[in-house]
This record gives structure tokens, sequence and C-alpha cells, in this order.
């Protein structure tokens, strides 16, 4: 910048130069706006979290609402402790369902994925459609058919076996429901992830001579990683979260976690403080997930979008 | 022939599960909706569309579709609204984006059951010295004056019901929308701004445009959800009249009335009610994908 030139500056330019520092300081400002709108929003979102967690270490003797949203002045494990004893059955059987039932649907996931979008025979992609309603059919609409076949495999299981009970009320006949309702979302989800496979790949292990399963061993199975991650976990979380199944499908001995969360939230009796805790031991196999994992639980989300 | 079959036959256990379990199943349970089975024992008779007209009768009925329409309006505007809102303040990039998307998302992964704990005991409906959760918070902030019964309001008790349902899935939408802004390709942008479009103008006829695929995805998906709720209903206020919907009307016809014929009269109205925007969409859905 020389003062060679006393002239002042005409407007014009000047006022050019403005209207760039005015946008960046408008720029700056929407963003600061932006950003203090999304930390407020951020706030109410962790309410429930901030009460859960809260009210979980309170003992009795803070029960007062008064005292409904302080932080307890004496920080106590005992709810904690209690909604375990209540609640660890419920978790054991929520284990043994959704661990089980996650792998299996991946496998028939990746296996109907592979051949509807590799594999194809004419008609697949009505097929398809055909699956897809399945996904989105609310359960109620099957759920009375449900209960009646299953208590009749219960009775052609007790003929055949003598065991009594093995799917009517018990985990079997959850899991069994949960596989067959999840194939859908599982499909979608391998043939979604299988159609970015180059099919030039396919052709060149046809060529070689390799059959269907050839191929899918040696070529699709070991790029199968990711998609094999994006549905057991989302299985894994669905069937964990379950409750409409539950409640119509198991009895007192099969209840898992979210059954009797909703007993033990139910009572009348139960104070706050152990209800809070056991919503969030019911929780926290699913957060862990979450946290370590969000990336592909995401994933299985955008999918039921029907976004390829 | 030889090439293709092997394929099929990898398919047919899910394809026969399928036939059985979801079309066999639906047919099954509108077959029963039209027999007078009204108690565990009986055979039932065939008695044609009678359920379906006898239903209307039922006080019970008339409110629990009420409830359902109320609820399905405010989740659904609700959600897709701060959806929309949250992806738009942070389409451009924004500092700590990463930890805002994971917190908005983060109460997907908790079940409607243990979501229902906590809200339950926020909208708890009493007032004053006895009250607890935002009540309470509310007679802190000094806004007393606007508690209310929260899901027990004779009126609008739905609409808070709604609310947790937003808190739960707007994070999905705001998902939705990010991944649909984030599709918008640059260079049309610059185009339009080159070609003298303000960012609004920018904003309307390019972006928004692109983005109507998204949002009717988001809206198929949240009324498929709103119409069939039962978890967060039953968790939040169990079985009670004032918060009944369809779902958990037809869980007491089947477990505490006893009555199966009515059970699947309730559960088809249910069913149909999903597909009449379901079944195009997928239709929709399908065509879009054979012309790419």
């Amino acid at each position: 910048m020389t003062t060679a030139t006393k002239t002042p500056p005409a407007p014009g330019p000047v006022r050019a130069a403005d209207p760039g520092a005015r946008a960046r300081r408008r720029a700056r400002l929407s963003r600061g706006l932006r950003l203090t709108v999304l930390l407020v929003f951020l706030v109410v979102f962790l309410i429930p979290i901030y009460v859960l967690l809260v009210t979980s270490f309170k003992p009795l003797t803070e029960a007062d609402p008064s005292r409904a949203w302080a932080l307890p002045e004496v920080w106590t494990f005992e709810p904690w402790r209690v909604a375990w004893e209540k609640l660890a059955p419920g978790i054991w059987n929520s284990v043994l369902l959704a661990v089980p039932g996650s792998l299996i649907s991946a496998a028939l996931g990746s296996m109907n994925g592979y051949v509807l979008s590799k594999w194809r025979f004419p008609g697949a992609d009505v097929l398809f459609t055909l699956f897809l309603f399945g996904m989105f059919i609310p359960y109620q609409g099957v759920m009375i058919p449900l209960v009646q076949l299953l208590v009749e495999l219960n009775e052609i299981t007790r003929d055949l076996t003598g065991a009594s009970g093995v799917f009517y009320g018990a985990i079997p006949g959850l899991l069994l429901a949960h596989v067959v309702y999840g194939i859908p979302i599982c499909t979608l989800i391998f043939r979604n992830y299988y159609v970015t496979i180059p099919d030039e790949l396919i052709e060149a292990a046809r060529v070689d001579g390799a059959g269907m399963l050839r191929t899918y061993r040696s070529v699709v199975l070991p790029v199968s990683g990711p998609a094999f991650a994006v549905v057991v976990i989302w299985q894994f979380t669905s069937l964990w979260n379950d409750f409409l199944f539950a409640v119509f499908l198991t009895g007192p001995q099969s209840w898992p976690t979210t059954v009797m969360l909703n007993n033990i939230a139910g009572a009348q009796t139960v104070p706050y403080s152990q209800q809070m805790a056991a919503a969030l031991l019911a929780s926290i196999p699913t957060m862990i997930i979450y946290v370590l994992l969000g990336r592909f639980f995401m994933r299985g989300l955008m999918a039921g979008a029907l976004k390829g | 022939m030889r090439r293709w079959l092997p394929g099929l036959l990898l398919v047919t256990p899910s394809i026969i599960a399928i036939a059985v379990f979801v079309y066999g199943m639906l047919g099954w349970n509108f077959r029963l909706a039209m027999t007078d089975k009204h108690d565990e024992v009986s055979e039932g008779s065939f008695v044609g569309l009678e359920n379906f007209v006898t239903l209307w009768d039922q006080k019970r009925w008339g409110i629990s579709v009420d409830h359902a329409i109320v609820f399905t309006v405010v989740f659904v505007f609700g959600a897709l609204l701060l959806g929309w809102l949250l992806a738009l303040l942070m389409e451009k990039g924004i500092r700590g984006e990463g930890t805002f998307r994971a917190i908005y998302l983060f109460p997907m992964a908790i079940s409607f059951v243990a979501t229902g704990v906590v809200w339950r005991w926020l909208m708890n409906s009493a007032q004053g010295e006895r009250a607890v959760g935002l009540n309470r918070l509310l007679d802190g902030l000094g806004l007393g004056s606007f508690q209310w019964g929260w899901f027990r309001d004779p009126d609008w008790g739905m609409a808070a019901m709604a609310v947790p349902a937003i808190w739960q899935m707007s994070g999905y939408v705001m998902a939705l929308f990010l991944a649909g802004f984030r599709g918008v390709p640059e260079e049309l942008r610059e185009a339009a701004r080159v070609d003298g479009c303000t960012e609004w103008g920018v904003y309307r006829h390019i972006v928004l445009p692109l983005l109507r695929p998204v949002t009717l995805s988001a809206l198929i998906i949240l009324g498929h959800i709103s119409l069939k709720v039962f978890d967060l209903i039953v968790a939040v206020s169990g079985k009670q009249i004032i918060t009944d919907v369809p779902a958990v009307f037809m869980w007491v016809a089947v477990f505490d009335s006893h009555d199966p014929a009515k059970g699947a009269t309730i559960a088809s109205y249910i069913v149909l009610a999903v597909s009449v925007f379901v079944i195009p969409y997928l239709v929709w859905t399908l065509r879009r994908e054979r012309r790419s």
C-alpha cells in the first residue's frame, strides 16, 4: 500500500471491497448461530440420559420430588445391584436369543444376497420386492397364526421327543420368528453390498470352471467382512431391543430383557432409582456396540431406507 | 437353465419361509378375521366382513384410531422437521460434527421399552409440590404455568406420547437428510451460483427437488413405524384407554378378552393401513432401480 497518491479513494472500490468483509462476517455469524442451535438441541437430547444416570445412583432417602433433578448427595450402587439381581435371567435369555439369531440371520442373508445380485434367476427382482414387503409388514398381522403354529410345533416335538414347551413360550420359538422375519432386511443389506463387486470377477471365476458355491467361497466371501459386520450388529440390536415378539411368544421362563424390564418398571412398588438402573442395564450391550461400531450400525440404518 | 437353477435352489429355503411366515400367515390372519371364532375353543364359521364392520361400533376402537392419527401426525411431522433442521444446520460442515451426529443418533440404539421407562418419569402428570420430571423442570425454570398432564391430557395426550418417539427417531431422519444433502453434486450448486442464484435459491431450486426421494423414504419409514407403535405405549402407560392405539388394543383382544377373531380383525386393519402406502412405495423403488 503506497501513500503516493493523496486522492481519497473513490467510493466505488471501497464499497466493493466491503461486501467481502461483510460476507465473511456474516458467514462467521451464521456459523456461530448454527453451532449454538445445535448445542441447545444437544443438551435437550441428553436430558433423558442425565435423568437415567443421576436417578440410578440415588439412595431411597433421596426419592423426594423436590430433589428430582438434583445430583445425588450420597452416591450408591444399591439400585444397580438390585436391578441386576432382578434383570439377570432376562439378560441371559437375550444373549441366548441375540447371539445365535444374528449369526444365523447373517449366514442366510449372505447366501440370498449373493444369489439375488450375482447368480440371478428369472424373476429375481420380483421375488426380491416380495421379500421387501416382509420388512414393512406390521407383525401384528402374523402374530396370531404364528402363536398357533408354535403351539402346534410344541405338540409335535412333545410327541416325537417327549420334550415339552420347546417352541412356544421358549427361546427357540422366538429365535425362529426373528430369523425368518429378519430375512428381508439381511438379504437387502447383502444384496446392496454385493452389487458393488465387479461382474468381471464373477465371470472370471466362472470361466475358470468354478461353480456357484466355489465362486462364493473364493471370490465373494473373502470381501464380505463389512456386510457381515453391518448385518450382525443390526440384527443383534433388533433382537435385543424387540418387545412385540417377546410379549406374544415367551413365558416367564424365557422372558428376554425387554419384557423383564417392562415388568420391573410397570410395578408400582419398584423405586425410580431401580427402574432407571434396570433401563440402563438393559441398554448397555447395544450402547457399547453403538459407541464402538456405530459406523456399521449407521449403514444398517441407511439400508432400511432402501438406498442402494 | 443350468446356469441359474443352483441359485434358485440356494434361495429356496428363504422363499419357503417368507411364503409361509409372511404371505401365508397374513392370509391365515385375514381368514380368521372373517370367522366368528370369539373364544379359544370354538371352531369358528365364516361370517364374511362382519367383524370389520362391527368393530367400528366399539367405542374403544374409535378412540384408538383417533389416537393413532394424532400420534402419527405429530410424530411424523415432528421427527421430519427436527431431523431436517438438524441436517440443514450441519450440512455445510461444523466443528465436532461427528460428536453431534453420534449423540443425535444415539437414542436409535436403545429399546423403546428403556426409553419408555425414563419418559414415563419425565412426563409424570403430577404438578406443583409433588411434581417430578418435566413439570418440576418447568416449575424450576419459572414456567410453572406450563405444567400439564402430558400423556394423561384428555385432548392432547397422544401428542405428548409422540415426544419420546421424536426423540428416538429424529436422529435417523437427520442422517437420511445429511446423506441426501451430501449427495447433491457441488458442480450443480456452483453452476446455479454462477447463474446468479442466491444461497436460498440454490437450496430451493437445486437441493430440494433432489431431496424428494429421501423425504419420501423418511415419510414411509416414520409412517409405518407410527401405525404399528406398540412398545413405547406399553412402556409409558401400559394398557390404559387414555393412550390406547390399535396395536395395544389387539394385544388386549388376544390375551385379555381371548377373542382371536377380534384380534385378527384389528391386526388386519393395521396391515391394510400400512400396505396402502408401502406397496406403491416398493413398486416405485423397483421401477427406479430398473431404470438406473
